[in-house]
């Protein structure tokens, strides 16, 4: 490869991973909620942790088209896992229980990734779903271990680093999720904006030809499906963490439905659409369910309805909303995307 | 052994006439239709109403839910539906997510959020024996009631002019336009009698499967199974998937208890695995 | 910058404790939506009753009841709880089935906040580790163990045992096991049934294929009408197999639809709409009114409930921090509509009559039929 194509690919990858001001912004607004809304800051941890979850699933769905509604079978296990070690004492240290506990996570998606490689969206969503299912099921049959149906009882988190012991107030547990999503955020921005991350997007694009420019899809595939494993797990570990507690919920449809509800609402394939869909998701359902405990979800349906009927783009537009960040970034690149996608050498 | 065949295939008959809408409308146009459980809810709700409340014969009450549900399912189809079938996948499932929690609430609402029973005749409570198996008098109705309704598609299907032009627009819905065939209006019609099936069967089920407002979600899963082990290009899948998870499901649970619920979910990741579309799928052209 | 930030924190604590001196703040976290949202209606419905019979204001404070729903699942229930305890400075939490009363449990005790579990039937909810809570539900063990001292002397010899596989089935099973073998008794077959589960027919050509003479089954609560349709469709009805279980089994709010398949089910409970005695007459009239359907066992967790907090709040006068609370609510009793209970002082759980009835058709419509009583019965589990 000659040197001037090697600079200008190199100049290419450094301008589109640069940080642009709404990415500031964004984070800024993160940050200042921690001292701003102090008495927000259980709802926010569960946002927190959401918004971990919703991008481990944005990478594989919004990076490598990988649809998926059994992610909440990694999410399960790193809760589960984080759980179980504080139980029994095992590994008392939470943030070394966190890297433990997405790790197995990570090991469980390397192992089921071979089930994703193939077939239609359809037949993705349904084998993703079964395991997610057989997870739970294994789950309820080992109550010895599990507690079962009525959860892990007795789990006592020791403080983080030995330094920081969690309050009732959820403010410890808020900067801990805070601080676990910005970092994984960061690794995740690095790994999307890496070669390796556009030839996943080549993928993506159209897989053949990912394929016949040297790219071996199934490695590429099996590889960000084991990532975002490890994401999910660590988003249930922190689940399991800040509520001392697991149960087989953690392993549901419904959470699996939900997690797809919030990544679409906030958009997918720029990062920040599991993030700004959190905040949305969870923020309308806290407050429609506390306005009508009984019927929030009539409401939401609807939400759901219109926003689908109006259109999300023109939603955005009009409101300047959610989607313009996305449209901002995006835009910036998208044209260039195809052709750089990837530097002849890079592929296999 | 032998009656727990039966009771596995009158299960699985149960989740065809449930499924099998939703299977057609899938390959048609592609669209995933999350909301298929509310329709089945509705005409178990319905029939609820007019047998319990208004005293219909119970199998008047099935036929109106049938109708009912039907042109519900049109009537949706038509004002709803038509302006989502250009979006991306990813808006079709909040579009009918959202649609199953509000028929969720609304039930909840409306009807109470117990569980309830459809009054049906004592002429088809209880179980009589023949040469050793038992034999549950409403599970040999809806054997039959299935039965009769599979061989009815199925002619319709193959033999009448209807069906070619369904077939036809399944296969390829562009070429099939360029005949002049009405993709949108054949589309309408099968909508309308998926939902109308889904609402029988949610009638039909209701003694069986319970009736409650958190039907659509409970059974949403079920459905897909069925859609997807049977695959979308032909009824005959669907019918032949129900069947296998209806007789493994019942036969798992009875002989392992333990692990009975493993049954089924393996059943499909396995198939998934061997056959990426399906049991039955040809080769899609699309 | 700093500045600002200090600012903007004391702002914010001080809106957070700006809490009316003459309120006290009732949260409680029930399951309102999904599928067990029958059960959280019935504790609401129960709970608002006794605010409107007997006024919002006790002890010269004013009652303020906040309900939230956390659709059943454990880890809402905890975040909403610790919502409650933290912004809200409820002084007293309500909580609802058995994962969630647990996920709230250390809770109530770190935040020293006194917790009525007000459906939960599983013992071990109220332990010794967590002191502030008390119980105004019922346990299945109370239940359980009567109805096998009674199967074990009217004729049942060989039992096969139908349970939903968690914790309050566990003990359901454990309890009714121990007592009906003691009593000379056979368990034939135990059959674990999942809990989500949209057929039991399988289950119960097993525990028909084991010939017992009496099936005694726990399912929870709202999936009793599909068992007890099934089973008399499998003809164990006729196979001369007798139907027992806890009351939950005949919960009043089902049985009108359930249908005749559940004449004759005997099952020991701790509440009968039929109970004969005027606070009950008077409850279910004024139940019915108000919410158009039958009342049932779970909502007298929420009346029963709501009457320990009033009667705690005006022995303490209008003291509400948890000790002081949970003291004045230790040893209680009252007549509730559904007869005489208590708080038991030593374990802070229920002691209750409970009612060994039988299905029948009264009026054209079926109903628990009480016929013996077994007085100031305590959980079994707690007994040693």
């Amino acid at each position: 490869m000659p040197p001037a194509l090697v600079g200008k690919v190199a100049h290419r990858l450094a301008t589109r991973a640069r940080w642009r001001l709404l990415e500031y912004a964004f984070w800024l607004a993160a940050l200042a909620s921690f001292f701003l809304l102090p008495n927000r800051h259980l709802i926010l941890t569960e946002i927190a942790w959401l918004a971990l979850f919703a991008l481990s699933l944005d990478l594989i769905l919004g990076y490598a088209g990988i649809i998926s509604l059994g992610h909440a079978a990694f999410f399960g296990l790193g809760s589960y896992l984080a759980a179980l070690l504080a139980k029994h004492g095992i590994v008392n240290e939470p943030v070394l229980a966190l890297v433990l506990s997405g790790l197995c996570a990570a090991v469980l998606g390397f192992a089921t990734s071979f089930l994703v490689l193939r077939g239609s969206d359809l037949t993705r969503l349904m084998v993703t779903l079964g395991v997610a299912l057989i997870m739970r099921e294994i789950a309820n049959q080992i109550p010895d271990i599990t507690g079962g149906a009525d959860g892990l009882q007795g789990v006592v988190i020791a403080p983080i680093l030995g330094l920081f012991q969690f309050d009732i107030f959820g403010h410890v547990a808020y900067a801990y999720c805070l601080i676990v999503l910005f970092i994984l955020f960061l690794l995740a921005r690095r790994v999307v904006y890496s070669p390796f991350g556009l030839s996943l997007r080549a993928v993506k694009g159209n897989p053949l030809r990912a394929a016949s420019i040297g790219i071996s899809v199934n490695a590429r595939l099996v590889t960000i499906y084991t990532f975002a494993a490890f994401y999910a797990g660590i988003a249930g570990a922190l689940l399991a963490q800040t509520t001392a507690f697991a149960s087989l919920d953690v392993f549901s449809f419904e959470r699996s439905a939900d997690l797809l509800l919030v990544l679409i609402i906030g958009g997918t394939g720029y990062l920040y659409g599991g993030l700004i869909g959190a905040v949305i998701f969870k923020l309308m359902q806290d407050w429609i369910a506390n306005l009508t405990p009984q019927y929030w979800q009539f409401w939401i349906g609807l939400v759901l309805v219109l926003i689908v009927l109006i259109g999300r783009d023109r939603i955005a537009l009009r409101t300047g909303g959610v989607r313009l960040l996305a449209e901002r970034i995006t835009r910036r690149f998208a044209p260039a995307a195809a052709p750089v996608a990837v530097p002849p050498g890079e592929g296999s | 052994m032998l009656t727990i065949l039966f009771d596995g295939i009158a299960y699985g008959m149960l989740l065809f006439v449930l499924a099998c809408g939703l299977s057609v409308t899938l390959g048609l146009m592609n669209f995933v239709n999350l909301a298929h459980g509310a329709f089945a809810m509705a005409g178990g709700y319905i029939t609820l109403v007019l047998v319990n409340r208004a005293g219909l014969p119970f199998f008047a009450g099935l036929a109106v839910a049938f109708v009912v549900t039907a042109f519900i399912g049109a009537l949706f189809e038509r004002t709803l539906y038509v302006h989502v079938y250009g979006k991306s996948p990813l808006d079709q499932v909040l579009f009918t997510i959202g649609l199953v929690f509000m028929a969720v609430a609304a039930v909840d609402y409306v009807m109470g959020s117990q569980q309830v029973f459809i009054q049906i005749p004592s002429a088809l409570q209880g179980r009589f024996e023949i040469f050793g198996v038992g034999v549950g008098r409403y599970r040999l109705l809806i054997i039959a009631v299935c039965g009769i309704l599979t061989l009815a598609l199925q002619l319709i299907l193959s033999s009448s002019r209807f069906g070619s032009r369904l077939r036809a627009s399944v296969d390829d819905a562009r070429v099939a336009r360029g005949l002049g065939i009405n993709v949108n209006a054949v589309f309408s019609l099968t909508f309308a009698v998926g939902s109308g099936l889904a609402g029988l069967g949610g009638a039909l089920g209701a003694e069986i499967l319970g009736l409650d407002p958190t039907f659509p979600l409970k059974y949403m899963v079920y459905f897909l199974i069925v859609v997807t082990v049977g695959g979308t290009s032909s009824i005959t899948g669907p019918f032949a998937a129900s069947l296998l998870i209806g007789i493994a499901d019942v036969a798992g649970k009875y002989y392992v208890p333990k692990f009975g619920a493993f049954v089924i979910y393996t059943i499909m990741i396995i198939v998934l695995i061997l056959r990426p579309q399906g049991l039955f799928a040809r080769a899609a052209g699309k | 910058m700093l500045r600002i930030v200090a600012i903007a924190l004391a702002a914010g604590t001080m809106a957070s404790t700006g809490v009316l001196a003459q309120d006290v703040k009732v949260g409680v976290v029930l399951p309102l939506t999904g599928g067990l949202a029958p059960v959280g209606k019935q504790v609401q419905a129960g709970i608002k009753l006794y605010m409107d019979k007997n006024g919002a204001t006790v002890a010269g404070k004013k009652i303020d009841l906040i309900i939230k729903d956390d659709a059943g699942v454990p880890d809402n229930s905890k975040r909403l709880a610790q919502e409650l305890i933290v912004n809200d400075k409820v002084a007293i939490i309500g909580s609802g089935i058995t994962p969630s009363a647990m996920a709230i449990g250390p809770l109530s005790t770190q935040g020293k906040t006194a917790n009525v579990v007000t459906v939960s039937g599983t013992s071990g909810v109220i332990n010794p580790n967590n002191p502030y809570m008390v119980r105004t539900s019922f346990t299945l063990g109370q239940q359980s163990g009567i109805i096998a001292e009674w199967a074990a002397k009217n004729g049942s010899k060989k039992v096969a045992i139908v349970q939903s596989d968690w914790a309050p089935g566990a003990e359901a099973t454990a309890v009714f096991t121990d007592a009906f073998t003691k009593a000379g008794g056979q368990i034939v077959e135990t059959i674990k049934v999942p809990l989500a589960n949209p057929d039991f027919a399988p289950f119960l050509q097993r525990a028909r294929d084991a010939n017992p003479d009496t099936l005694f089954v726990f399912v929870p609560a709202g999936q009793a009408g599909t068992f007890a349709k099934q089973f008399a469709e499998r003809g164990l009805d006729k196979a001369g197999i007798k139907l027992i279980g806890p009351g939950d089994i005949v919960d009043d709010n089902d049985l009108p639809g359930m249908g005749d398949a559940m004449l004759g089910v005997v099952t020991a409970g701790i509440y009968s709409v039929l109970h004969n005695s005027p606070t009950n007459k008077e409850y279910v009239a004024a139940f019915k009114k108000a919410n158009g359907y039958r009342p049932n066992f779970i909502s007298l967790g929420g009346y029963d409930g709501m009457h320990l907090i009033y009667e705690a709040l005006k022995k303490t006068q209008g003291k509400t921090d948890g000790e002081s609370l949970i003291n004045a609510m230790k040893g209680m009793k009252w007549e509730s509509p559904r007869g005489p209970i208590s708080i038991d002082p030593d374990t802070r759980d229920i002691v209750q009559s409970i009612y060994i009835g039988k299905v029948e058709k009264v009026d054209g419509e079926l109903y628990d039929v009480e016929f013996a009583t077994f007085e100031a019965v305590k959980d079994p589990l707690k007994k040693k």
